[in-house]
């Protein structure tokens, strides 16, 4: 049974590979994928999307690194976890918190690129930060 | 590393005028390689000498450790290719299929007849009234019924095609390629399909190679800076190409480590970028007294 189906972003400037990855991500966090679901096999893959087979290797070798997928030597790559459940529960505090913040926002007169700018900068300051304290120079 | 096809300071003249020189390059197994330069560049003697149908004039190209030229039995594990997809035109796909099997010692028609199938091709249709884009696929198959662990595509023989026969070819190729590990060296001019289908670059300049490698690996490797004028060039890497402004400098750099200096921007490139810079790098002098035209 084919689950799901890879599209790619042309236009993106993200590898294809990782485009993968976040795909298969998506998946995971929607619940379209879960636990015992077999990914697309490589060949259909490389076929489809007219690219190389090396590809598609490392974005499922990328999944199986974070613990979220496992090869199956002539059998094909499964899903070994999920990323929706926990998370999506808790997910419901979050989003009031934020949806009463972006009223804030868009009462002092943020539009919608405002703040998509204001959360890009921001989420990078923060990564600089935590990249700087732990002793990355 | 095994190497499926190893060049040494390979070279070959056509009268005085060497086509290609001082080529050295290792080709992986395993990968799906493009072949990058201007027309004219030696692209297609470079897969020349690799299937024997050339004798190198100075050094030496080995495919699976063999000659080409000097070991025909080697030929056996090369599929080939050539521009324009020649086939026996009055042939028709089904003839073709049988008579591989007769010069071939290793030929798996049942593969090349489940491919053709496949695709919808015509078995009993002179190959010569066949579209150009079933010409090519007529072209892959009968290559691939060899099964070859290399396979050099040359002139990508489906860029004069229209967008959707390509695409086909395409799929076909990254299809198998999946199937069967089988290394593949690929000359094209599209380079939109490059960044997708293949994982090694080998780009030729002036009859030399001007960069080869893995793909992912050039592409983290180069950036684009874009600077004040003046600023010194220390600690920037290996400049590729640089161009200026009275106020500004465009470099094109390579290099492993981060950028120190603040006063750049940093610019990453596309694979497709990177190449054209690459390939717009020669010196062809201005001529506007020829053309009678004021500079």
């Amino acid at each position: 049974m084919l689950v799901i189906e890879f599209v790619l972003d042309g236009r993106s400037k993200t590898n294809t590979y990782l485009q993968l990855v976040e795909q298969v991500k998506q998946a995971l966090r929607v619940g379209l994928l879960g636990p015992g679901d077999q990914l697309p096999k490589v060949r259909d893959v490389a076929q489809s999307l007219a690219i190389n087979p090396n590809t598609v290797l490392k974005a499922y070798r990328e999944l199986e690194i974070e613990g979220l997928a496992q090869g199956r030597p002539g059998v094909g790559t499964f899903v070994t976890r999920t990323l929706a459940g926990d998370s999506l529960a808790n997910q419901a505090d979050l989003r009031l918190e934020f949806l009463a913040w972006l009223r804030k926002a868009q009462a002092a007169g943020l539009t919608d690129e405002d703040v998509s700018a204001l959360v890009d900068t921001t989420i990078r300051a923060v990564r600089q930060a935590d990249a700087l304290q732990g002793g990355f120079s | 590393m095994e190497h499926v096809l190893e060049a040494d300071n390979l070279g070959k003249r056509y009268g005085g005028r060497w086509a290609l020189r001082d080529c050295t390059l290792r080709l992986p197994a395993g990968r799906v390689a493009a072949l990058v330069g201007p027309n004219g560049v030696g692209k297609s003697t470079l897969l020349h000498l690799a299937v024997g149908l050339l004798r190198p004039d100075a050094g030496a190209v080995r495919v699976f450790g063999a000659a080409p030229y000097e070991n025909t039995a080697v030929l056996a594990e090369i599929g080939f290719v050539a521009q324009d997809t020649p086939v026996y035109r009055d042939f028709t796909a089904d003839e073709l299929v049988r008579m591989g099997g007769k010069v071939n010692r290793r030929w798996d028609a049942t593969l090349a007849r489940a491919r053709l199938a496949q695709l919808g091709i015509p078995p009993r249709r002179p190959v010569g009234r066949l579209s150009g884009g079933q010409r090519a696929q007529v072209a892959l198959a009968l290559a691939l019924a060899k099964r070859p662990r290399l396979l050099l595509l040359l002139d990508e023989p489906v860029a004069s095609l229209d967008p959707l026969a390509r695409r086909d070819f395409l799929q076909s190729l990254m299809g198998s390629v999946a199937e069967t590990g089988t290394t593949v060296l690929l000359s094209s001019h599209i380079l939109a399909d490059l960044e997708r289908a293949c994982d090694h670059l080998v780009v030729l300049q002036d009859g030399k190679v001007r960069l080869s490698g893995d793909v992912d690996d050039i592409v983290a490797e180069h950036r684009q800076l874009v600077g004040p004028r003046h600023l010194p060039l220390d600690g920037v890497g290996t400049v590729v190409r640089a161009r200026h402004t009275d106020r500004q400098s465009t470099l094109l750099v390579r290099t492993d480590r981060p950028l120190r200096d603040p006063s750049w921007t940093e610019h990453e490139l596309s694979l497709e970028d990177l190449i054209l810079a690459y390939l717009a790098d020669r010196d062809t002098p201005a001529n506007h007294e020829a053309w009678g035209v004021p500079a």
